[in-house]
């Protein structure tokens, strides 16, 4: 059972280079398909202008594809902004980094959830009352803190208020972006246990966007890994941390600081990541591997199934093709 | 016996480098450090890690003497024996950039956007080793070569916003390094730094200080970050060192109970997926600190006896806790 399909996603900015250069356009997502399931966790992870928050807007139609399709309980998305659309944003709901400035800070923390009710025009009176005392209930906000404003909360509170707002129109979807990385390790725990009771009391299907790698781990059923707009490696959360395929994951998660001992030694990949303006031929991660042949600077590697069940866009990764398998 | 007397008088720099002696920051009638005692030693590497508000970064602040005429510090903190509390601004200046370097969170607002990175390295090598033009100008071709900027003639002359984030921390590094520092304060030098070049940073700080001999602090939340790099770690909260010991000993047998909430309040990449279990409630506000044990109130252990202050005890060789209860739940099976 799906209910949101992701086909092939491109999203394209016009950007310049400097002052007086001409416009030229950059592409941030570059064919991206995924598929979210009710009571489900994706973890989309990578670095800094990887396309991953580009990604979740996508998904959530809060702007429109390049190309590409996002199909939502079995129809297409309406275009953003139509009245269809906002309908739609009632059971698609989006969580951010920043609390402080995802809420008004002149609304108490009761306003604050029960003014998603008003937006989409749902229930009414006492049905309301009950949605958000829910609501708060499943973020783990107390009665006390309801008629308390923004600056009077903890970071913690802030992010849960953040949260119960998400969840006060019963969503079906809930897109989080970066959602404890502002939050410190003992408050950030606190809100991840509660995400994932919400998820599983309400069978919530979840777009989990991190650069936190052991947080995906911790959260999410499948992971997708992206690098310069695409999906380069995506399977189970255990098999892509404990065994990754694609190069750039290996080095991905070999870099992730830790406190047990390191078995196996780090890699440590040279430069930066690339510039989505300059985007290098092929296999957009041939200029950092140590691994890449003549090919990958040639030819773009599609992501394909593996023997062990995910999907590895590497060249060197053998795939199983249809024709193998047939 | 006389012999082993000479020796020891011989040996003319002592161990401890920084000692700091029950400092006390307070902005305001805010306390933000609330009495640490802490010694750095010649050329270790030692963590402080604490989430935000634990004073942390602002120890170390005080004892540069960086932090605004609303902060009153007391207390003392000696470099290699000379005070730096009160220390005349001159002396200050010429101490900070040279023998104490310190860099920070985001390099890119550290640098100074309208010069260019080599003129700024530049500019530190004449203040602080007095070299002349000609000097400078090979001497910071060489730093930007061992902090492992490539194509570094060419780099030497662009600015700041030209270069990545972590090109820009290569060279602060670089900068750090031109006065020769016995000490380098990093304060969570890679947090705003994406995982594959935050491996960079960590490995080239780790490079760095085996090639100078420099001592090396790392302030971060990233307990993976500290266990990293760092010998020794110490824990902070609330304005207080509530665990320090050697890393290894700190992360397989800690002892405080704020430590141990970390640590499993910390999700892990390998290893079987457990739920997290979070340290209740919130850490208190600076103005409300409760009387003893500022962590009683989040305690899963706390006691009657808890409402006294602990103080750093030595419990197990080199590992000291402040916990009343440590001594107790360490004999315990």
């Amino acid at each position: 059972m799906t209910l949101l399909h992701a086909i092939n996603l491109t999203r394209d900015y016009a950007t310049r280079a400097g002052l007086f250069s001409r416009l030229q356009s950059v592409r941030a997502v570059d064919g991206v398909s995924l598929t979210l399931t009710p009571g489900r966790t994706l973890g989309l992870v990578g670095e800094s202008g990887c396309g991953k928050s580009t990604t979740g807007r996508l998904v959530l139609g809060l702007e429109p594809p390049s190309s590409g399709e996002v199909r939502f309980a079995d129809a297409a998305m309406p275009k953003p902004g139509s009245k269809q659309w906002r309908q739609l944003r009632a059971r698609m709901q989006m969580v951010f980094q920043d609390p402080l400035g995802a809420l008004d800070r002149r609304m108490t923390v009761a306003q604050l959830v029960h003014e998603p009710l008003v937006i989409h025009g749902m229930a009414a009176g006492p049905e309301r009352t009950l949605l958000v005392a829910a609501a708060m209930d499943a973020a783990g906000i107390g009665p006390d803190l309801a008629p308390r404003h923004p600056h009077e909360l903890s970071g913690g509170q802030r992010q849960r208020a953040v949260i119960a707002r998400a969840l006060v129109t019963n969503p079906d979807l809930l897109v989080c972006d970066e959602p404890v990385s502002a939050l410190d390790v003992s408050i950030q725990a606190q809100v991840i246990n509660r995400l994932v009771d919400v998820q599983q009391e309400r069978g919530i299907a979840m777009l989990f966007i991190s650069h936190d790698l052991k947080l995906v781990r911790q959260i999410s059923h499948e992971v997708a890994v992206m690098y310069l707009g695409r999906i380069v490696e995506q399977g189970a959360p255990d098999a892509i941390f404990t065994d990754p395929l694609h190069p750039y994951t290996k080095a991905l998660v070999s870099a992730i600081p830790s406190i047990t001992r390191r078995s196996t030694p780090r890699i440590v990949l040279d430069g930066d990541p690339p510039n989505p303006a300059n985007r290098p031929s092929g296999c957009a991660f041939h200029p950092r591997c140590r691994e890449a042949v003549a090919s990958c600077r040639v030819d773009t590697p599609a992501l394909r199934p593996t023997a062990d069940g995910r999907s590895v866009a590497c060249h060197l990764v053998p795939s199983v093709t249809v024709s193998e398998a047939a | 016996m006389s012999a082993s007397l000479a020796d020891r008088k011989a040996a003319s720099t002592p161990p401890d480098l920084v000692e700091i002696r029950d400092l006390v920051v307070t902005f305001g009638d805010q306390p933000a450090v609330r009495g640490l005692d802490l010694t750095l030693r010649r050329g270790e590497a030692l963590g402080i890690v604490g989430e935000s508000g634990c004073g942390k970064s602002v120890t170390w602040l005080a004892a540069l003497g960086l932090l605004p005429p609303t902060a009153t510090v007391e207390g003392s903190v000696r470099l290699a024996g000379q005070e730096l509390l009160g220390a005349a601004p001159a002396t200050l200046d010429t101490l900070r950039g040279g023998r104490i370097a310190i860099i920070f969170q985001d390099p890119t607002s550290s640098l100074n956007p309208v010069h260019r990175v080599g003129t700024q390295v530049r500019e530190a090598l004449r203040l602080h080793r007095g070299m002349d033009h000609r000097a400078a100008a090979a001497e910071a071709l060489r730093l930007f070569d061992l902090v492992g900027i490539p194509d570094s003639r060419r780099r030497v002359d662009l600015y700041p916003h030209e270069l990545s984030g972590g090109q820009n921390q290569r060279v602060m590094i670089a900068m750090a390094l031109a006065g020769q520092p016995d000490v380098l304060i990093a304060d969570e030098p890679t947090t705003a730094l994406d995982a594959t070049i935050q491996a960079q940073i960590l490995e080239l700080l780790q490079k760095v200080q085996r090639e100078t001999g420099m001592a090396l602090v790392l302030i971060s939340h990233d307990l993976g970050v500290v266990a990293e790099l760092c010998q020794r770690v110490g824990v902070m909260y609330a304005g207080r060192m509530v665990e320090m010991a050697e890393a290894s000993q700190l992360f397989a047998h800690p002892l405080h109970p704020y430590t141990k909430g970390l640590l499993a309040a910390l999700p892990d990449l390998s290893g079987p997926r457990r739920r997290l279990v979070p340290i209740q409630g919130s850490v208190p506000e600076p103005g409300a600190m409760p009387a003893g044990c500022a962590f009683m109130p989040r305690c899963p252990d706390q006691q009657r006896q808890c409402t006294a202050l602990p103080a750093l005890r030595e419990l197990a060789p080199a590992h000291h806790v402040a916990c009343v209860r440590a001594p107790i739940m360490r004999a315990a099976p």
